[in-house]
């Protein structure tokens, strides 16, 4: 351990762990969280943690408690997150449409497991995805990252974190139970190495400051609690002071810019890995633990002549229209694997525009796909 | 502060250019809100470090017009949200405003939770018996019988005396006093203030629109009359006896101002036995 309470190695280390390691790494001081499975490991690694970096964790009497309490740490100047699953993502809802409306920099981690209700507490499902970008009323903007091993858990969190203080929005961390749970070799390099983006802090005087007035990138400097500033902050539609305004232009003005900040900087956010795309006739196109699940599918269609190629989404929203677009002109056909009844295989589906074929390799959750089923799925596609 | 002792003077304290306010004429938020910001002023905190946050209703809309950091939130969610923002920041003085509704009923959790931390929070739940935006339905604290929107003969759902509720959950300062109390109000809500840990204070504030015209008392200045004649001071009251019946009498004063240690106290005590560091209480960094 460094002195500064950062780990620094080599560890062994499940998702949970990894990602609450890649929090402190990005400054996180402020973790609020209610247990339960399969997140849970992450709120007990940030109480033995934080405060031995100086950060404060809090365990709230529920969800909602516990994101509006992130949404007040943010506001307070310290990096905040919290970590919940299905039940608990449910709860948070309402307030991550307020951190979305308030433009709140935060991080949710949501370790899904199966449902609906509660489900399979201890088994996987990518459940919530569609949730993860509509589940709040309205219309807004979202960021989600899947990770597909615990090293990314560690990764993306602070990936997360430097997104929602570019942005000024909850990134979320859709994971699963299974990469949560998942123990494996996790290497941890020394600050120096890990890029943090730090809060973008006004720069007009105090009495100038307009908080909801936007750089360029469409996203407003941030002050903090405390600084002096006195602003207000609401969930009303708002204008570039902060102040309520309750018509159909404010609400054009403000919505259209909370949409735009995330779709015209999709560029910047989203993260694709891509492998044995060019000449492929079929793309397996997934995310998490389905991504890595397809790996054996794709090793054993390519042994057996099939040109397939692989496109995994770490970035799930935005999504990336156009990479989809250009791929589907190309190829006969999409696979698409996901532990759910078919949720991004929507988004493939539309983005292909019937240039191409979209398979959908659905799981109910409790366990990973069948790696044979998904090969079933990328024969049938190169035919 | 204005410098020249007069707490009273609290333009400086207010958003003139979100004026007028929505609030109903004969409302008693405006009363509530002088008083709150001359406390303020008499608290001598300092007003950069001031926080308000609000949840959803009439009184929710406070936060959007004091000149302060502010925060309208959620409904329900001001006391979570105040939590975040003090534990983030402890040299912040956060204050929650909001209603009975919002804070007795879809807060009601948080309310519990906050008190049982003794977190240091000062909460200021103006409670007109009514949820008022919406127009006029039955609330946590409508008296039984009383009439409202959705209580149309008469309510018969057992509302919270909210002293009992707070005292019960570990609150350190539970006050009660009217619209009509100014100056006790603010002087009250100094005490909260500056009372470490979980500070409770709730004013019976009027809603001639929602509330009194149903129930006999069609303007603010019949609500405040009643006030006049039904309240009874008691300082020290055993919480448990100042339920409000419908047009009955109301028991204000200062029911509790004990002495316990504080979610940060012992935060820091109990951290500092394994985090040397974090040993010091909050009074001796502040006279640090």
């Amino acid at each position: 351990m460094s002195r500064d309470g950062q780990l620094v190695g080599e560890f062994f280390m499940n998702g949970d762990v990894a990602s609450a390691e890649g929090a402190i790494c990005a400054g996180c001081r402020f973790f609020a969280g209610y247990p339960i499975t399969p997140a849970t490991e992450v709120a007990e690694r940030m109480a033995e943690r934080l405060p031995e970096v100086g950060g404060t964790f809090i365990q709230m009497e529920d969800e909602i408690a516990s994101m509006a309490a992130i949404l007040g740490g943010s506001w307070g100047g310290v990096k905040s997150m919290t970590s919940t699953s299905g039940p608990g993502f449910s709860l948070m809802m309402e307030n991550l449409g307020l951190g979305a409306m308030t433009e709140t920099p935060c991080v949710v981690v949501n370790i899904q497991r199966a449902g609906p209700s509660t489900g399979l507490p201890t088994l996987t499902q990518q459940g919530d995805m569609m949730q993860a970008r509509w589940g709040s009323h309205g219309l807004y903007g979202t960021i989600a990252i899947a990770p597909s091993s615990p090293q990314e858990m560690f990764e993306l969190t602070i990936t997360a974190f430097n997104l929602s203080e570019k942005y000024r929005t909850p990134v979320l961390i859709m994971s699963d139970e299974s990469v949560g749970h998942m123990s494996e070799k996790v290497v941890i390099p020394p600050m120096e190495q890990i890029e943090i983006f730090p809060r973008r802090k006004p720069t007009v005087p105090v009495d100038e400051y307009l908080p909801f007035k936007a750089d360029a990138d469409l996203v407003p400097p941030m002050g903090n609690a405390g600084e002096g500033y006195r602003f207000h902050v609401t969930g009303l539609t708002h204008d570039e002071r902060g102040y309520p305004d309750m018509t159909a232009e404010a609400q054009d003005k403000l919505v259209r810019r909370l949409l735009d900040k995330i779709e015209l900087n999709k560029d910047d956010i989203i993260i694709l890995e891509e492998d044995g795309i060019d000449g492929a006739e079929v793309v397996v196109c997934s995310y998490g633990i389905s991504a890595r699940v397809a790996l054996l599918a794709v090793k054993a269609a390519r042994e057996e002549g099939i040109k397939v190629g692989i496109l995994r989404l770490v970035t799930v929203w935005p999504f990336p229209d156009q990479k989809i677009k250009e791929i589907a002109k190309k190829i006969r056909a999409f696979v698409v694997p996901e532990l759910n009844a078919g949720q991004v295989v929507l988004e493939v589906e539309r983005c292909a525009g019937g240039a191409a074929e979209t398979i959908l390799v659905p799981h109910m959750g409790g366990a990973v796909h069948d790696p044979d089923v998904i090969l079933e799925a990328i024969r049938k596609g190169s035919k | 502060m204005s410098g020249n002792n007069d707490y009273t003077q609290i333009d400086n304290l207010l958003r003139e250019d979100r004026m007028p306010h929505i609030w109903c004429p004969g409302c008693g938020l405006g009363s509530v809100l002088h008083s709150f910001l001359t406390a303020l002023n008499k608290s001598e905190v300092p007003l950069d470090k001031v926080s308000v946050v609000s949840g959803i209703g009439c009184t929710g809309r406070t936060a959007g017009y004091v000149k302060l950091d502010s925060f309208h939130t959620t409904h329900g969610r001001a006391i979570p949200f105040a939590t975040g923002l003090k534990l983030a920041n402890p040299e912040l003085k956060v204050i929650v405003f909001s209603g009975d509704g919002d804070i007795g009923s879809i807060g009601g959790n948080h309310l519990i939770h906050a008190a049982r931390r003794n977190m240091d929070l000062t909460v200021i739940c103006v409670n007109n018996f009514i949820y008022g935006m919406t127009g006029g339905q039955v609330a946590p604290t409508t008296p039984l019988n009383a009439r409202t929107s959705t209580s149309p003969y008469g309510c018969f759902d057992r509302p919270f005396n909210l002293p009992k509720l707070v005292t019960a959950a570990g609150a350190t300062y539970v006050a009660r006093w009217t619209a009509m109390h100014v100056r006790r109000l603010e002087k009250a809500i100094v005490e909260a203030l500056l009372k470490p840990g979980f500070s409770f204070v709730e004013v019976i504030a009027p809603c001639p629109t929602q509330y009194g015209r149903k129930n006999r008392q069609s303007t603010g200045l019949a609500q405040m009359d009643y006030y006049k004649e039904n309240s009874i001071i008691k300082h020290g009251a055993d919480t448990k006896d100042v339920d409000i019946d419908l047009n009955g009498q109301i028991v204000i004063g200062k029911f509790v101002d004990i002495e316990c240690p504080t979610f940060y106290d012992l935060q820091t005590e109990i951290l500092g036995k394994t985090f040397p560091h974090m040993s010091k209480t909050q009074a001796e960094e502040a006279s640090a």
